[in-house]
């Protein structure tokens, strides 16, 4: 037995066998410790029993119930959460209804409508941001509105950057469509409308789930341009730490921000899933 | 036969034109009520193309069709009176096997308990009664067929349409199915219009069979006819194995014709009541199991007959296809002999010298 356990680990590393090679053990490594240190640091701290990020001084809950206290940062949080649904409603629908167009139809101009729309993908977030602010200012759009229309130039510019990854990742998933499948349903009877609910959106969904998980987070996390369309009633989330951080970093921050990574990853995790689940038994979804 | 019965489909005239090449090209035929028609052809001809506009997924740009006395141009593919079973089959991936077979049911408003029983019913016809709570990922790709069979069947259509239904199957199943598909059609009566490249299939499954080569119907003949009879060299060579000897046409006399072969002794002598003028260019086309090999020359003085050299042997389990060298300006001449013995007590071998017999009724002289 000892003695097949000694041959076995004294087996040369095979061709594939990336994960018994010290360079690819090392890159692994690597990788973690710069994707994940910040945010465990930021994690740990978060407990931590010290008015600085500094020196660790014991496990406490304090910083959090400070966090829930605080009023303008808790308003902050609702604020960019209600943003985040609203337009990622409105972004998934525009983005899958742009894929579907580009997907289906040939019309003059095509790949200059496809470019245009992929540019907010490219230009550099600062521009978009000076663009949003000269825009909504010129149109004299209002900003004495009762919440949550006081949020609408915010949700307008997110969605603006965010629909065209929708419309991206949705793209690619329809370039796989077998076009039999339409062809299929139209034969056994369906109208344009029900090959649409019935084959499309099914075979688009984990597309839309995708799509709609990137707007999401998108728009969340974005600074930014939301700090160009934001008056002094409308901060969000992230615009909030910034000026809170101008201050001084306090476990606070740390506390917010956890409860924020914590609310992505559940998000996520439900959204895979729900995809799973679409995946085994689709009628028990759909019905 | 098929001919009598009242036509279900007429095809007049249909061309279908993309830009200055036509797919189809001036096609017109008819399918009889209760047929199993095949549209045989190489990929390109045009075949595929026929049987989308009959299905309504493509529009001819001239002609018309007419199914079931009802003319087609202006109806919508969900609205005319045939199904389709694609060559990818097309099932429906997020649905059940029960779903995806009752979705014609549903989507023209048939009543949930009815769209059960019928569902349930097309699928006990392709043998998955028991498979209906399936996924379609959960099915091989012989059972995903039969799904994309019955949801077609469900909807009870006048033609059936099958797009090379059999093509993604392997070799065994294929041939089995061929059986199944024949009995199912002459269990629900529906006409059958199949799409292939396959001639075997077409052979096997077809009443009758209509050759198209560059969008044109070439010969639209039963199978047998098709392949003793063909009327062009295209279809001659399309349909199973053919040696074709380029001659000239010496004389015809009392419905024989003598084609002078350059590289052959003797001229060959076929016999033909419909032939091409004397002096004209032709082609005698000869299937190689109608030809024989012996060690001496046939005793009957009016069998063709040719002296030639075994080059090659293509062993093939039940038959031998032997390839004889007759001439140096010829090529191979192929003739296939059953192996009746054990190959071990082979009649000839390679570079043995033979007579190839065959008599004036084998075979045909083409002049196209």
């Amino acid at each position: 037995m000892n003695l097949a356990a000694l041959f076995r680990h004294r087996e040369p590393i095979g061709p594939l066998e990336y994960t018994r090679r010290t360079w690819m053990r090392l890159t692994l490594l690597a990788t973690f410790v710069f994707l994940y240190a910040p945010i465990v640091t930021l994690v740990a701290f978060s407990f931590n029993d010290s008015r600085r990020n500094i020196v660790w001084r014991g496990f406490s809950l304090k910083y959090y119930e400070k966090a829930l206290a605080n009023d303008g940062l808790i308003e902050a949080f609702v604020n960019s959460l209600t943003i985040a649904f609203v337009q990622t409603i409105i972004a998934t629908i525009l983005g899958a209804l742009t894929a579907l167009l580009l997907w289906r139809f040939r019309f003059p101009f095509r790949g200059g409508y496809e470019g245009a729309m992929a540019l907010p993908i490219v230009i550099p977030e600062i521009c978009m941001g000076v663009a949003m602010l000269a825009f909504f200012s010129r149109v004299g759009w209002p900003t004495d509105l009762p919440w949550p229309l006081n949020l609408s130039a915010i949700t307008i510019a997110h969605v603006s950057f965010s629909f065209p990854f929708v419309a991206v990742v949705v793209r690619a998933r329809l370039e796989g469509f077998n076009r039999e499948f339409s062809e299929a349903a139209q034969d056994l009877g369906a109208s344009e409308w029900q090959v649409f609910r019935d084959v499309m959106v099914p075979f688009m969904r984990p597309g839309l789930v995708a799509g709609a998980l990137l707007a999401f987070t998108l728009s969340l996390d974005d600074f930014v341009i939301t700090f160009f369309t934001s008056g002094p009633d409308t901060v969000t989330f992230p615009v909030k730490v910034y000026s809170m951080v101008r201050f001084s970093v306090t476990p606070e921050v740390n506390a917010a921000s956890t409860v924020l990574i914590a609310l992505t990853v559940v998000l996520t995790v439900l959204a895979l899933w729900l995809q799973s689940r679409a995946k085994l038994k689709p009628e028990e979804v759909a019905g | 036969m098929s001919t009598e019965t009242t036509p279900i489909v007429e095809i007049n005239g249909v061309s279908k034109r993309f830009g200055s090449f036509a797919a189809v090209d001036n096609v017109t035929l008819s399918i009889g009520q209760g047929e199993f028609f095949a549209l045989l052809g190489p990929s390109g001809c045009g075949k595929t193309t026929l049987l989308r506009m009959l299905a309504g997924l493509e529009l001819p740009t001239e002609g018309r069709l007419i199914i079931d006395g009802q003319d087609m141009s202006g109806v919508p593919a969900n609205q005319r009176p045939v199904n389709m079973v694609f060559q990818s089959y097309a099932v429906f991936p997020h649905m059940s096997v029960l779903d995806n077979v009752g979705y014609g049911l549903k989507v023209s408003g048939v009543q949930r308990p009815e769209i059960r029983e019928r569902a349930q019913e097309a699928l006990a016809l392709v043998k998955l009664g028991d498979f209906g709570q399936r996924m379609p990922d959960q099915l091989s790709g012989g059972q995903r067929q039969r799904v994309a069979l019955a949801r077609a069947l469900v909807k009870r259509p006048k033609v059936l349409l099958l797009d090379e239904p059999l093509s993604a199957l392997d070799a065994k199943l294929r041939e089995q199915m061929r059986l199944e598909l024949v009995n199912l059609q002459e269990t629900v009566g529906i006409t059958f219009v199949i799409v292939t490249h396959d001639q075997d299939e077409a052979l096997s499954m077809a009443s009758r069979i209509a050759v198209m080569e560059a969008g044109q119907v070439r010969q639209l003949a039963p199978p047998a006819e098709l392949y003793e009879f063909p009327k062009t060299r295209f279809v001659a060579d399309f349909i199973g194995s053919v040696n074709m000897f380029e001659g000239r046409v010496e004389a015809v006399e009392k419905d024989v014709i003598r084609l002078a072969c350059p590289g052959l002794e003797r001229p060959i002598e076929v016999e033909q009541t419909d032939t091409p003028p004397v002096g004209a260019t032709a082609w005698a086309a000869l299937r190689p199991e109608k030809i024989e090999i012996s060690k001496e020359p046939p005793s009957d003085p009016t069998e063709n007959a040719t002296p030639g050299r075994i080059e090659e042997i293509t062993y093939l389990g039940e038959v031998s296809i032997y390839h004889v060298r007759v001439s140096e300006a010829l090529p191979l001449v192929k003739v296939a002999m059953a192996n009746v013995d054990r190959v071990t007590r082979r009649p000839f071998t390679w570079e043995d010298e033979v007579y190839l017999s065959w008599t004036r009724q084998c075979g045909v002289v083409l002049d196209r």
